[in-house]
């Protein structure tokens, strides 16, 4: 028997919007669950002592700097090859086989798992070049880890800036590079700035990567050479070691206002970028 | 583009000046040709860095041992020299296919229902909510696997709750946001006349979603679960929390099993020695599969757009 395309109309539209109720439910549901449990235990004191007992009591200021620390470390790293690569990518070349090199090699290291980041961090920062567990091995190890964001996001807003700017530069004398970094770059700005959030976003989260090249260390990070723990590692060792749940419930609140925080302003810059754009 | 010598650029500037100033800006555009070039096989470069070091660390070890001990052996006892990994090979398997079974319907349901049965508006919102929580750190989504799934299956379907299916949902949910956004990202890119032109024919909206919108927009879908099936595989710490770590090949879903993942981050710590290399070994496993993935995906994307 064949049902009338009417009824299975209304089926899948059933179906389908219970999906996506039940999708947007569950992901409002965790926020609002960690919120709800953190929220009440962030204080000031919290935020601005030192822990004590490994974290069972006390606050976490010391894993609040390192993961403002790292993340603008690696972000500083990471930032001039992205950036570079882009304006090699948009402004320099052709599609040839380079550029296919340059994106094949880009989106394959965009889809390695964070674990194998830390691993190769491991052997190659922490032991090789022997700079320890230290903010400089997780630096450079997130720096890898997010190149690829900020070299799509760069090119993009690269991309953007109107074909007729870089014309009118080239027809006042200026020279390629002159154009680049006169015309080209100031203009992609808010839109590379962007692809910094978001880098900084995905730092801010990671944990793999960072617990095996920045290491744990509850001390203040003094210098490059020093460990640092960030807040998910912190919360990943609070909820994986039973230490506290309380702490962790309100590292994990502190954690989620970062990251939405970070996240909101990439969202914020981007429909500006594309607000002025189509003006 | 460039000026013609006989244009004086500066005409009140000596000559002699005018030409230095000239060569300087004519090495630095052809410098800062060369160096964008060298900054631009920085992503490729790592790559290759991190492809290197994994295998020099791992391959000589799964020479060592042997292709089969390594792979397909049920015994993992780095004290007592048994390195099998199988058992984790299974549980990986068994975990990915759990979280696709999971996050792929509900994800290409989203994706659908996000573009062509609400208003656009509607969907402006909430697409970026979804992505913003693309965002969320993956031990968050681990510790409400810990605190609230595992009691759950715990009290309700027996078992330890700490389980394959536990990680499978954990991990369904976690891909959601790659899916959906990558989804609505294809299906918004079929032209429209292929919707007006089934609505044209008499068909309900519905009839021209299945029969040829999601035609249209397959190869990007597909690419969005395999990339989701690569985040699966390689996701380490939410996965660590969830399916109780026990080295054993899983009976049912509601077994306690270990990952690849999870078995690197959880001995990384201590190891050392033929250990460390097994890890590595470990990792290049996880390596080859990952890259095998995400070739599959960019195949994939490049029929859509090659359409």
């Amino acid at each position: 028997m064949r049902i009338p395309p009417k009824i299975t109309q209304a089926m899948a539209v059933i179906l389908l919007g219970a999906a996506t109720l039940f999708t947007v439910i569950v992901l409002v549901l965790i926020i609002a669950f960690v919120l709800k449990r953190g929220v009440p235990e962030i204080s000031w004191e919290f935020l601005s002592t030192k822990p004590k007992e490994m974290g069972k009591a006390g606050g976490i200021l010391p894993t609040v700097i390192g993961t403002v620390l790292l993340p603008l470390l690696a972000i500083l790293i990471a930032l001039p090859m992205g950036v570079g690569t882009a304006v090699y990518l948009s402004e320099y070349t052709r599609e040839n086989r380079i550029t296919k090199i340059i994106r094949f090699g880009t989106d394959c290291l965009a889809g390695i798992p964070s674990i194998i980041f830390g691993l190769f961090g491991y052997i190659f920062f922490v032991t090789m070049l022997g700079m320890g567990w230290s903010m400089l091995s997780g630096g450079l190890t997130l720096a890898i880890m997010i190149l690829p964001t900020i070299i799509r996001t760069s090119e993009e807003a690269i991309r953007a800036v109107p074909q007729a700017y870089r014309e009118v530069s080239c027809s006042l004398a200026a020279t390629n590079w002159e154009t680049v970094y006169k015309v080209v770059l100031p203009n992609a700005l808010p839109g590379i700035m962007t692809g910094v959030m978001l880098g900084i976003g995905r730092s801010i989260g990671e944990t793999a990567a960072v617990i095996f090249t920045a290491g744990s260390s509850l001390m203040m990070p003094n210098s490059l050479n020093d460990s640092v723990r960030t807040m998910s590692v912190h919360f990943y060792l609070l909820a994986r070691e039973g230490i506290s749940n309380e702490k962790a419930y309100a590292t994990a609140a502190v954690l989620v206002f970062a990251v939405l925080f970070v996240n909101l302003t990439a969202y914020w810059m981007m429909n500006r970028f594309i607000a002025k754009r189509s003006r | 583009m460039q000026d013609s010598p006989n244009t004086p650029v500066h005409p009140k500037r000596p000559a002699r000046r005018r030409v230095a100033g000239a060569f300087v800006t004519w090495c630095s555009d052809h410098l800062a040709r060369y160096v964008f070039l060298a900054v631009a096989f920085s992503a490729t470069a790592s790559l290759l860095l991190i492809a290197l070091f994994i295998l020099k660390e791992g391959v000589p070890f799964i020479v060592k041992i042997g292709f089969k001990d390594f792979l397909f052996a049920s015994e993992w006892d780095p004290s007592a020299g048994k390195f099998g990994i199988y058992p984790m090979i299974i549980a990986s398997l068994w975990v990915t296919l759990g979280a696709m079974l999971i996050g792929a319907p509900l994800g290409v349901a989203g994706a659908i229902f996000l573009t062509q049965f609400v208003p656009r508006s509607v969907m402006r919102i909430i697409k970026p909510m979804i992505e913003l929580l693309a965002g969320i750190p993956s031990v968050l989504y681990g510790f409400m696997g810990v605190m609230v799934l595992a009691p759950f299956i715990r009290n309700h379907l027996g078992g330890p709750g700490l389980s394959l299916l536990a990680g499978s949902i954990i991990l369904g949910i976690m891909v959601l946001p790659t899916v959906i956004s990558i989804s609505v990202d294809t299906i918004n890119a079929v032209p429209r006349t292929y919707l007006e032109g089934a609505l044209a024919l008499g068909a309900t909206r519905w009839q021209s979603v299945h029969m040829v919108i999601l035609k249209a927009a397959r190869s990007g879908i597909i690419a969005s679960i395999i990339l989701a099936m690569g985040r699966a595989v390689g996701e380490t710490m939410a996965v660590i929390m969830v399916v109780g770590n026990a080295v054993k090949i899983p009976h049912s879903a509601l077994d306690s099993v270990r990952t690849l993942t999870a078995n690197i981050a959880l001995e990384m710590g201590y190891a050392t020695g033929l250990h460390r290399q097994a890890l590595f070994a470990t990792g290049v496993v996880l390596f080859v599969v990952v890259m095998i993935l995400n070739s599959l995906a960019m195949a994939a994307m490049k029929r859509k757009t090659g359409s």
